[in-house]
């Protein structure tokens, strides 16, 4: 799973990932209190390949999105650490410069394609629009470009369509125009924040098959993040579990189905019914409800609702857990005080054979 | 199964005017239902399935009688009940009950959780034995919430915990029928399964019936003991849960089924998933002919021209189309 790196843009010691997230915290004030949307988050990942994010509502995942796109607004947010993108760092950067790298070196593609599209503007006009800011190039070529790229993502008589507003797209449709927009640039970083969950099961495959051509075709690097474990399979390489504002489980896609290590992840998954396996009686639910991110619980946030916490004055109820590698040199890390063997014996005895 | 169904729905049909200019006059209608029929047993689960749009949570809201179907008969318990009198309709009102998607929008924010729940005893005029304050604390313990929540607002309560109080709501009548519409959908998925769970409790202590209609094809597998797929306002086809997923007949139903992504990375290379080209049609012009032949690989030219109607194959299952699979 090697990618050619290119050490020129970094110098070469560093030898950063194409994107470094180290020690991300991303805090709204509020009235009700400080919320720790994003709590000291640490995450990696290289060109031409795809990251899962998956997690509770709430968990941080839209919010790191955002920040690293440069989205939120200093004046109500807090947010400090480092996102490192191609030898770059950007929360300590010009807000100016991080605007000039979005569309461009990264683009993102948001859940309601309705909401992000301007309703009085064509498609075409949106995509030239874009594409304009950062190419100097003649209304004339922006327009073809358009076009090229409407018939790249499966649009129809894309001459034709060029020319529609927003609502004479069907959901699929719109939602392939946003990828078009998004994609009109190259970016290097496709940020997809629950991209299909507007979309029947048979247009997302198209979607799905889209960004996988796309990615080979660019060798872009993609974040996608979703509640459909699903659509995580079929997509990531590696995949990142999100709970309470910080990563409690990361390793590759074969790592986090066939040996998941957090209880959390176990919950996940025995909790949705599956058609790839026999139909069960019951569903096993993870038990209890989210936590509050302004008070978040004591120790590892996951206690109050973990079937193996160990109980009042345990370091589950006292000490956060660091994500760290399950064995020397893995990069299948986990948030959690149990030790490795009982992770595993639990694994294999307990939960495996009820999946 | 018992032999006369709790409920039968037959041929129905339900258009939405479209107006356009000055007068506002009729220009099209959305064929939102076009001929529907189906029906269910007493203590049985259906499930209805299908893409956006394709007609629903409309049929869903013809059974209720908040939507007057166009055409087209719905027996409850052997009663034509389609073309009642609001007033007639009222005390069938408490037979059949409705689960809603939204969790958040469906509570009214400024009630406590007491009086929301408490309120079709009200409305309905219903004695209670023990008071309404007892009955409305056994229904919260029934479905899992904690009696002294009582005093509570809804915004206390995550979206599962909600979820539960609508369906406590739902429940005070003691309906024989509950259509429940995306129950979990806007749940996350460790809550759905709470959820889930407690459906099928309810249904097992209480003998209830489910219309559960999702867009999840594998909480709908979970669920139902029967199934029925519809497309574009049709039914497209229906079948015991256990012959739809191992063998579906109709070529959508089967498309739709391989396009679940499935949650196992080692399946991703191995899986034969069909692949549509084309968008959903839309129900203001439904394609003639058979709805789905602009996007299925089978079509033949009989199925452009001639509307393929359902019918019965084998015993309990039924497929609307002129070439389906074995
Ligand atoms: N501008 C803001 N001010 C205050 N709180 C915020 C703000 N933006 C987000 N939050 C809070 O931060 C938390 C994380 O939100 P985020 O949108 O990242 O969740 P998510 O993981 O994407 O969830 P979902 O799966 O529901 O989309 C939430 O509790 C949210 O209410
Ligand atoms: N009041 C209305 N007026 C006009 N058209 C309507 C009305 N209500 C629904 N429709 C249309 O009827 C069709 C069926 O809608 P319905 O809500 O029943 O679909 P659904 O199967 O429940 O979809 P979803 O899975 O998105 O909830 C849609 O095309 C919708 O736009
Ligand atoms: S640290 Fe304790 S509470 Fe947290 S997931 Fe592990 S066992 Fe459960
Ligand atoms: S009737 Fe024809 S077009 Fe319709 S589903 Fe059957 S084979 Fe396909
Ligand atoms: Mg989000
Ligand atoms: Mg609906």
């Amino acid at each position: 799973m090697s990618t050619v790196y290119e050490p020129s843009a970094a110098p070469a010691a560093t030898a950063r990932a194409f994107l470094e997230v180290r020690d991300l915290r991303i805090h709204f004030p509020t009235d009700d209190g400080l919320v720790r949307s994003v709590d000291g988050l640490d995450f990696t990942l290289e060109r031409g390949q795809t990251l899962g994010i998956v997690g509770e509502s709430g968990s941080g995942k839209s919010v790191t999105s955002l920040g690293i796109l440069g989205l939120h607004h200093r004046k109500n947010s807090r947010m400090s650490g480092e996102i490192w993108l191609d030898g770059r760092e950007l929360v300590g950067a010009d807000p100016d410069d991080v605007r000039r790298l979005r569309g461009r070196a990264m683009a993102m593609i948001f859940q309601d394609p309705l909401s992000s599209m301007h309703p009085f503007y064509t498609i075409g006009a949106q995509i030239i629009e874009a594409y304009r800011i950062h190419n100097a190039v003649s209304k004339r070529v922006a327009r073809k470009h358009a076009i090229d790229m409407l018939g790249r993502v499966g649009i129809p008589t894309p001459d034709k369509r060029v020319d529609d507003y927003p609502h004479q797209f069907s959901g699929g449709m719109r939602q392939r125009a946003m990828i078009a927009m998004a994609l009109s640039c190259d970016p290097e970083l496709l940020i997809a924040d629950e991209p299909t969950t507007a979309l029947d099961v048979t247009v997302q495959a198209q979607i799905l098959d889209l960004l996988r051509d796309l990615q080979q075709e660019f060798n872009s690097a993609i974040i996608m993040i979703t509640h459909d474990l699903g659509v995580v399979a079929e997509l990531s390489d590696r995949i990142m579990v999100m709970y309470g504002g910080r990563s409690i489980e990361q390793g590759t896609v074969e790592e986090l189905f066939h040996s998941p290590q957090h209880p959390y992840t176990w919950g996940l998954l025995g909790s949705m019914p599956r058609l790839d396996r026999d139909r069960t009686d019951r569903l096993m639910p993870v038990k209890g409800s989210p936590p509050s991110l302004i008070n978040l619980p004591s120790g590892c946030a996951f206690h109050p609702r973990c079937p193996h916490a160990q109980g009042p004055g345990s370091p589950c109820t006292t000490v956060r857990p660091e994500l760290v590698a399950t064995a020397a040199h893995s990069g299948h890390r986990v948030a959690c005080h149990l030790s490795p063997e009982q992770r595993l014996d639990i694994w294999e005895n307990q939960i495996r054979p009820n999946l | 199964m018992s032999s006369t169904p709790l409920l039968e729905v037959t041929g129905l049909q339900k258009h939405f005017p479209v107006h356009a200019g000055l007068l506002r006059r009729q220009v099209a209608a959305v064929k939102a239902v076009d001929g529907v029929s189906f029906s269910v047993a007493k203590g049985e689960t259906l499930g209805l399935v299908g893409e956006s749009g394709c007609g629903k949570t409309t049929t869903g809201r013809m059974i209720m009688r908040l939507l007057d179907p166009t055409a087209g008969s719905i027996t409850f318990e052997g009663r034509e009940i389609s073309r009642l009198s609001q007033g007639r309709m009222r005390p069938l009102r408490r037979d059949i009950q409705m689960i809603f998607q939204d969790p958040y929008s469906s509570l009214n924010p400024r009630k406590t959780v007491g009086s929301i729940v408490g309120a079709p005893f009200h409305l309905q005029d219903i004695k209670t034995e023990h008071g309404v304050k007892r009955a409305v604390q056994e229904l919260l313990e029934l479905v899992g919430l904690n009696p002294e929540h009582y005093n509570r607002y809804p915004h206390e309560f995550s979206g599962g915990q909600r979820q539960r109080i609508g369906i406590a709501r739902t429940l005070a009548l003691k309906p024989k029928l509950i259509v429940a519409d995306e129950p979990v959908s806007a749940l996350d998925v460790s809550i759905q399964a709470q959820v889930v769970n407690l459906l099928e409790d309810l249904q097992n202590e209480l003998g209830l019936t489910y219309v559960v209609i999702a867009h999840d094809l594998s909480v709908v597998r979970h669920i139902s003991d029967r199934v029925a797929v519809m497309y574009l306002g049709r039914m497209v086809e229906i079948a015991d849960q256990a012959d739809l997923y191992t063998r579906p007949q109709h070529p959508y139903t089967k498309a739709l089924l391989s396009a679940v992504p499935v949650p196992d990375p080692a399946a991703r290379k191995e899986r034969e998933r069909i692949r549509l080209t084309g968008d959903v049609p839309s129900p203001l012009n439904p394609p003639p002919g058979c709805p789905f032949h602009p996007r299925c690989w089978k079509a033949q030219p009989k199925c452009a021209t001639e509307v393929p109607v359902l019918s019965e194959r084998t015993p309990g299952r039924s497929v609307a189309c002129h070439f389906p699979e074995d």
